[in-house]
């Protein structure tokens, strides 16, 4: 007997029972669209912190003040105390040259900006001409910091796309003149919107010279014992494969002038882009796996589902599997013919449930809220599981039909 | 065609045996019109089960068709089920929704013959009980009369050894049971089909050539019928 005549007499028995077979299919189409519409949602979130992360440069070491902290909370009080110094980055800048494209220094703080009757409350970031390249920031209009700036001390300003937004609108802001903490500052440049990188936002800031931040703006806060204190450093590295002997050389270097004897922890951190970016990835990678197990235990109960509706499908068609076995089918034939009837159900509620999966997937990438990407493996993933559930879950009612004894199948009432 | 000797079949009802058969031997040869007879319970309908194998004999020999079938495989025994014996049931059983050309064709669907070949033979097989004009009707489109038809045909459409009958008439009113016995004698008189009629009826088994009684799964007469009911006449009470 031909399978195709096997799905045949499938079909038609799925037909007899419309409203049944569509409800025992709903629940494997429930599973497979989670399944779907989960692992595209979780791979979706995958690719955009890592790109975002990508964007931001992969060959950057960023070094921060404070300790990693592993102990309770309470004993973290020396974190405050933690700081990094001008004086590290000059240290780095003497020490580094060869290894290195660029080490730069910023300094950021909090103050009330105006311009006009607008007054908004942003980050100044005090930095060097470097950081245009290590962030990669583009100028939409006039132009970045200079080191000439930082030499001259200039008051001058760079604004976020956002930033310039809310304090001038669609007018073009440079040549106009910010006040920052009631300070005058010359706009020169606005920059080309990055969007959210998911961390502080670069449309939300203004970026001044970081000696002119020093001398006039950030006064004893950017001061502690009489030294210039900094937010961060970046450090563009050459290569890649220098990243962990560059970061090696700077916690030997940053230790020995911070006065840390060899078992004491380092005040500071230097923080590696690959590593955060392989971190981020295995807990998205693990939050989608979870995710997708959750959606693959809903498959589970749909799969059971067709095996109980299958259970009575075997007994109500007692006389039915009698005759068929009286005419001359084989228990393997009337095994076969169960089967069948279990994987078109499962797959064609795997067919629905794909394309329901990848509708929702589409629809909330369509919101913006979330980004989702469906990929081909998930998709086959989905419809393999949906056929393994058939196949599983059909097995032991289609042995329970096959096993029937054709004579008291026939009287059976 | 059917050679059966001592023939025993043993249920396990919990903790007691039922002796269903208890020792049955004879033999019905080709061409034969033959009623088994007896009341419930006297082991007629596992007598069929085993002709019909659908069951095989706890002991005892039995050769169909010079086939010894008693040890035989599931498999096997759906094959010999197949190609050498055909069921008429007291409940037709036949699939819903399903067309009667269909319905017909299931025997050769599963002996697998082709598309082409089925679709000749259940044509003919319809034809021959008389259906040529029914046959795109469902079960539910059909009298009792004819749904019974459909099932004669099913039976002989893969040209079996034996047409075996389990109580035909058992579900029709006593007018169309005549016209189906009548369909079983023109069958045997004029294909020269082997016939057997299980049933409980004394006014059935009178329509065939020969009576075979059974009770308490014993054969207890098997006797010659030289008159058997003409076809078409009515069941009357003084018939003998």
């Amino acid at each position: 007997m031909l399978l195709s005549e096997n799905f045949k007499i499938a079909l038609r028995a799925l037909r007899a029972n419309k409203l049944r077979s569509i409800l025992t299919m709903l629940g494997i189409v429930i599973g497979v669209a989670t399944v779907v519409a989960l692992l595209s949602i979780g791979k979706g979130a995958t690719a955009s912190i890592t790109s975002s992360i990508q964007n931001s440069g992969s060959n950057l070491l960023t070094i921060s003040p404070g300790r990693a902290q592993f102990g309770p909370a309470g004993e973290g009080a020396s974190r405050q105390q933690s700081h990094l110094y001008y004086a590290d980055y000059e240290l780095l800048q003497k020490t580094l040259t060869d290894k290195v494209t660029a080490i730069v220094p910023s300094y950021q703080s909090s103050y009330v900006v105006k311009s006009g009757d607008q007054s908004i409350n942003v980050g100044v970031t005090g930095v060097t001409q470097d950081y245009q390249n290590v962030r990669a920031y583009q100028v939409a209009d006039g132009r970045f910091i200079t080191d000439g700036d930082n030499k001259a001390q200039s008051m001058v300003a760079v604004l976020g796309s956002q930033t310039a937004t809310d304090l001038f609108g669609s007018l073009s802001p440079v040549g106009k003149t910010i006040a920052i903490n009631g300070i005058k500052f010359d706009v020169v440049g606005v920059l080309v919107s990055k969007g959210s990188t998911g961390f502080a936002s670069a449309d939300d800031a203004i970026f001044i010279p970081l000696d002119t931040g020093y001398d006039k703006l950030y006064g004893s806060n950017a001061n502690f014992n009489g030294k210039k204190t900094i937010n961060n450093i970046i450090v563009s590295v050459k290569t890649t494969d220098l990243m962990n002997t560059v970061s090696a050389e700077i916690q030997y270097l940053l230790r020995r002038s911070h006065n840390l004897a060899a078992t004491d922890q380092l005040d500071f951190n230097v923080l590696n882009q690959t590593d955060l970016l392989n971190t981020l990835s295995s807990v998205t990678r693990t939050l989608t796996i979870f995710l997708g197990a959750i959606a693959g235990i809903s498959l589970l109960v749909g799969g059971i589902g067709i095996m109980n509706i299958m259970l009575v499908s075997v007994t109500e068609r007692t006389r039915e599997i009698g005759l068929r076995k009286a005419v001359g089918a084989t228990r393997n034939q009337i095994l076969v013919q169960f089967l069948i009837e279990t994987v078109t159900l499962s797959l064609l509620g795997g067919i629905i449930g794909i394309l329901l999966g990848v509708g929702i997937a589409t629809i909330f990438s369509a919101t913006g809220l979330i980004t989702s990407v469906v990929t081909a493996n998930s998709i086959l993933l989905a419809f393999i599981f949906a056929l393994l559930i058939g196949v599983f879950f059909g097995l032991y009612p289609a042995f329970r039909a096959a096993n029937l004894h054709p004579m008291e199948a026939l009287r059976y009432e | 065609m059917i050679q059966t000797e001592n023939l025993t079949k043993v249920y396990q009802m919990g903790e007691d045996e039922v002796r269903a058969l208890n020792g049955v031997s004879f033999q019905i040869d080709k061409g034969e019109m033959v009623a088994i007879m007896g009341p419930s319970g006297s082991g007629k309908s596992t007598l069929m089960a085993i002709i019909g194998c659908l069951d095989v004999p706890t002991s005892g020999s039995y050769s169909l068709d010079g086939v010894s079938v008693e040890r035989m495989h599931d498999s096997q025994l759906a094959d010999i089920r197949g190609r050498k014996i055909g069921f008429v049931f007291q409940q037709f059983n036949l699939l819903a929704r399903t067309s009667a050309l269909e319905n017909v064709m299931l025997p050769l669907t599963y002996a697998g013959s082709s598309g082409k070949e089925r679709h000749e033979r259940a044509l003919k097989a319809l034809e021959l009980v008389g259906l040529a004009d029914r046959v795109h009707h469902t079960p539910s489109e059909l009298s009792g009369g004819q749904q019974q038809r459909v099932a004669i045909a099913r039976a002989l459409v893969n040209e079996p050894a034996i047409l075996l009958a389990d109580e035909p008439t058992g579900a029709l009113d006593s007018k169309t049971g005549v016209e189906i016995l009548d369909l079983f004698q023109n069958l045997h008189r004029q294909q020269g089909q082997t016939v057997i009629i299980v049933t409980h009826d004394s006014y059935i088994a009178r329509h065939t050539n020969r009576i075979l009684k059974l009770s308490d799964g014993h054969i207890v007469s098997d006797e010659i019928n030289h008159h058997p009911i003409a076809p078409g006449t009515p069941r009357t009470e003084e018939v003998i």
